[in-house]
C-alpha cells in the first residue's frame, strides 16, 4: 500500500484530481463532462508529441525540431490540399506522417553519422524547418476556407462523445506502451539510456536506435502536423512556435528522466494532462492569460526539483544499506 | 634523458589546422564575396551600422562562451533581457534617478542568472532542464508585469548608449563588445580562472577532487550570464526605444550559435574567444550581405541553421571517413 502511495505516477493524478476539484470549487462549470471532455481534446497533440518525445528523452537526447517538423508538415499538405482538394483525407494523414519521418531521419542521421551533438542538430533543424515554412508558402497563410471539407472533418468526428483527436492520443498511448514495455526495441532503449556502454557491449547498435528514435519523433511531429492543422484550420508560418518547450515540459513534469533510462509512459501522459489541465483551468479561475508563461515556469522548476529530490534520496538510502 | 616540453614547437603550418583559421577564412571569402556582389557593402558607414544588428548578442556571447565551456548552457538569456528591460521601463516610469535606473536593471538581470545557479547547483540538475524552465518563468514575469502594454520612455542616457557613436564613428555597443572581448580573452586564456573552467568542461569530477570549488564557479558563471544579458537589455531597449515582453525572443538559440559556429565544443571543455568573435562577424557579415541582397530573414535562418550542422558535422564526418581508412 506504501508503495502505491508513494508511486511517481499516483502522486501525479492526485495532484491532477486535488487541481481539478479546487478548480471546480472555484467555478463549477470548469468539471461538467462537456469542458472535461474540450479539455482532453485540446490536450490530445500534446500528449502524441510528449510520447514520442520520450522515446528520445530515454536516450539521453532531447529532440528541439518538433514544433518546426511539425509545422512543416501541416504547411505541406495544406498547401497540397489548397491544389488538390478532391484527395482523400487518409492521403493528406499519410503524407504528413512520411514528411516528419523524412525531417526525423535527417535528425537521426546528422547526429548518429555526422557525429553532430543532439542540441547543436535540433537547434540548426529547429531554424531550418521553421525558415523553409516561409520559402514554401512565401509567408502565405492558408486559411480554413482553402482546406476542403472532408480534410476538416475528420477532425470532429465523436465516438462516445469524446472528440477523434482523444481516440487518438489513446492509440498512439497504447502502441507506445506496448513499443516500450513489451517489444525488445523498448527495452534496448531503455539500457542504451540507462548505460549506454554497457548497452553497447552487449551488442546494441547505439547509431540504429538514434535514427529509430528520431525517426519516431519525426513521424508523430507528422501526424500531429495534420492534426493541428486540422484543428485550428489554418497553416501559417507561426503555427506551433516555442510549443517544443512545452512538450519537453510535460515530459519532465511526467518523471521522464533527461539523464536517460527513468520514466514510464503513464507518467508521460500524466505530465502532459497536468500541463493541459494548468493551462485551460486558469482562465476558469480568472486568472490573466499573461501569468499562464509564468506559472508553467514555475512548475516545471517545482517538478524538476522534486524529481531529481526524490532520484537522490534512493541513491543515498543504496549507499547507506551497502 | 629526453625532456618532454610543456608546450609543444612553433610551427607555421600548425596554423592552418586550427579552427580559428578555417573560421578566418570563412570570414575573409564572405567578405570578399560580399563585396563583388553588392557595391554597397565595402562602404564604411554601413559596415559600422551593420555593428548594430549583432553587438547586443555579441556580448551575452562573450559570457555564454565561459558557460559552455564550463559544461553548462543557458536558455533564459534572451528571458533576462525581457525581465532586465521591463525593470528598466518600469524604474524609469517611477522617475528614479538614471543612475538608480541602471542599477536596479544590471541588479534585476544578475539575480535573474544567480537563480538559475543557485537551482543548477543546489539541487544539481542539469542547466539545459532548468534553463527551459526559466525562460518560460522570466519570459513569463515579464508578460505578466507589463501584459499588452510598452514601455517607450528610457533615460537619455540609455538613448544614447544604444543608437548613439563614439566620436560619431563608433557604436557604444559595438565598442563595448570588442573591450569585453579583450577582457574576457584575457581571463579565459592567460589567467588561472581561464584553466580551473577549462577543467571544469573537460571533467567536472576531477576538477572537484583537485580542489576547484566547481558549484562556486558554476553559479558566478551563471550570474554572470545574467548581469551580461542586462547589459544587452540597456543596449537594446535604448537601440529600439520600445519595450514589450516579447523583445529579444528566440534570441537564446542565435547567441548558442555564435558561440558553436566559433569552435566551443558545446559538451565543454575547449574553445577560444577569438573563435567566438570571428564567428559572430561571419554570422554579422552573412546576414548583413544577405539583407543586401534582399533575401528575407528567413533565407538567413536557414543558412545559419546549415552552418552550424555543417560546421561541426562535416569535420567529423572526414574524421570518421579517415580512421576507417587506417
Amino acid at each position: 500500500m506504501k508503495k502505491i502511495l508513494l508511486n511517481r505516477d499516483f502522486i501525479l493524478f492526485s495532484i491532477i484530481l486535488i487541481i481539478l476539484i479546487a478548480v471546480g470549487f472555484a467555478n463549477p462549470l470548469f468539471v461538467t463532462p462537456k469542458s472535461i471532455s474540450d479539455v482532453l481534446t485540446d490536450t490530445s497533440i500534446l500528449i502524441i508529441l510528449a510520447l514520442s518525445q520520450m522515446i528520445v528523452i530515454l536516450i539521453r537526447a532531447i529532440d528541439l525540431s518538433v514544433a518546426s517538423n511539425l509545422a512543416l508538415s501541416g504547411m505541406l499538405i495544406s498547401l497540397l490540399s489548397t491544389v488538390h482538394p478532391e484527395l482523400p483525407v487518409y492521403y493528406f494523414i499519410a503524407l504528413s506522417c512520411v514528411i516528419g519521418t523524412i525531417l526525423g531521419v535527417l535528425n537521426g542521421i546528422s547526429i548518429a553519422i555526422l557525429k553532430v551533438p543532439f542540441i547543436v542538430t535540433t537547434l540548426g533543424t529547429l531554424s531550418i524547418y521553421r525558415g523553409l515554412i516561409y520559402f514554401v508558402s512565401d509567408g502565405k497563410q492558408v486559411y480554413s476556407n482553402e482546406f476542403s471539407e472532408d480534410f476538416l472533418a475528420l477532425i470532429h468526428v465523436k465516438f462516445l462523445s469524446l472528440s477523434f483527436l482523444f481516440w487518438l492520443a489513446v492509440v498512439v498511448f497504447i502502441v507506445i506502451y506496448i513499443l516500450l514495455n513489451h517489444t525488445r526495441f523498448g527495452r534496448n532503449l531503455y539500457s542504451l539510456g540507462g548505460n549506454p556502454d554497457a548497452a553497447k557491449y552487449i551488442g546494441i547498435n547505439e547509431n540504429k536506435y538514434i535514427i529509430m528514435a528520431y525517426s519516431l519523433s519525426g513521424f508523430f511531429a507528422g501526424l500531429c502536423g495534420y492534426l493541428w492543422v486540422a484543428r485550428y484550420s489554418v497553416a501559417s508560418t507561426q503555427i506551433a512556435i516555442g510549443f517544443e518547450l512545452t512538450v519537453i515540459s510535460a515530459c519532465v513534469v511526467g518523471g521522464i528522466s533527461v539523464m536517460g533510462g527513468v520514466g514510464t509512459v503513464l507518467g508521460c501522459v500524466l505530465g502532459a494532462l497536468l500541463i493541459g489541465l494548468i493551462r485551460n483551468a486558469l482562465p476558469a479561475v480568472d486568472i490573466s492569460q499573461f501569468w499562464q508563461l509564468a506559472i508553467s515556469g514555475a512548475i516545471i522548476l517545482l517538478a524538476i526539483i522534486i524529481n531529481t529530490k526524490t532520484e537522490q534520496r534512493k541513491e543515498k538510502t543504496i549507499m547507506v544499506e551497502n | 634523458m629526453s625532456l618532454i616540453p610543456d608546450k609543444p614547437p612553433f610551427k607555421l603550418l600548425d596554423i592552418l589546422y586550427k579552427k580559428e583559421f578555417i573560421l578566418f577564412v570563412v570570414l575573409v571569402s564572405i567578405l570578399i564575396i560580399n563585396s563583388n556582389i553588392s557595391p554597397y557593402f565595402l562602404d564604411l558607414y554601413n559596415l559600422i551600422d551593420s555593428t548594430f544588428l549583432f553587438s547586443e548578442k555579441a556580448i551575452i556571447a562573450l559570457t555564454m562562451t565561459f558557460v559552455i565551456i564550463a559544461r553548462q548552457i543557458d536558455l533564459s538569456v534572451a528571458s533576462i533581457i525581457a525581465v532586465s528591460s521591463v525593470v528598466l521601463g518600469y524604474t524609469t516610469s517611477l522617475g528614479y534617478d538614471t543612475w538608480l535606473v541602471l542599477l536596479l536593471t544590471l541588479l534585476s538581470g544578475a539575480l535573474c542568472g544567480a537563480f538559475n545557479g543557485a537551482i543548477i547547483t543546489k539541487f544539481a540538475i542539469p542547466s539545459i532542464i532548468v534553463t527551459i524552465g526559466t525562460m518560460s518563468l522570466f519570459r513569463g514575469l515579464a508578460y505578466s508585469f507589463l501584459e499588452d502594454s510598452y514601455y517607450n520612455k528610457f533615460p537619455k542616457l540609455v538613448g544614447k548608449l544604444g543608437g548613439g557613436y563614439l566620436f560619431g564613428y563608433i557604436p557604444y555597443a559595438f565598442l563595448t563588445f570588442i573591450l569585453l572581448a579583450f577582457v574576457f580573452a584575457f581571463i579565459l586564456h592567460k589567467t588561472s580562472i581561464g584553466k580551473k573552467i577549462y577543467s571544469i568542461g573537460n571533467n567536472p569530477d576531477a576538477a572537484q577532487y583537485t580542489g576547484i570549488a566547481v558549484d562556486k564557479y558554476t553559479f558566478v558563471l551563471f550570474t554572470l550570464n545574467g548581469l551580461f544579458s542586462a547589459i544587452a537589455a540597456i543596449f537594446l531597449s535604448g537601440r529600439l526605444s520600445s519595450v514589450r515582453p516579447n523583445i529579444a525572443f528566440g534570441w537564446e538559440l542565435e547567441i548558442i550559435t555564435m558561440v558553436v559556429l566559433g569552435g566551443v565544443y558545446i559538451y565543454g571543455g575547449s574553445g577560444s574567444i577569438l573563435g567566438v568573435v570571428i564567428s559572430i562577424f561571419i554570422l554579422g557579415m552573412l546576414s548583413f550581405g544577405l539583407g543586401l541582397l534582399n533575401v528575407p530573414g528567413v533565407g538567413i535562418i536557414i543558412f545559419t541553421g546549415l552552418l552550424l550542422i555543417l560546421s561541426i558535422g562535416f569535420p567529423s564526418f572526414v574524421r570518421t571517413l579517415r580512421r576507417k581508412n587506417e
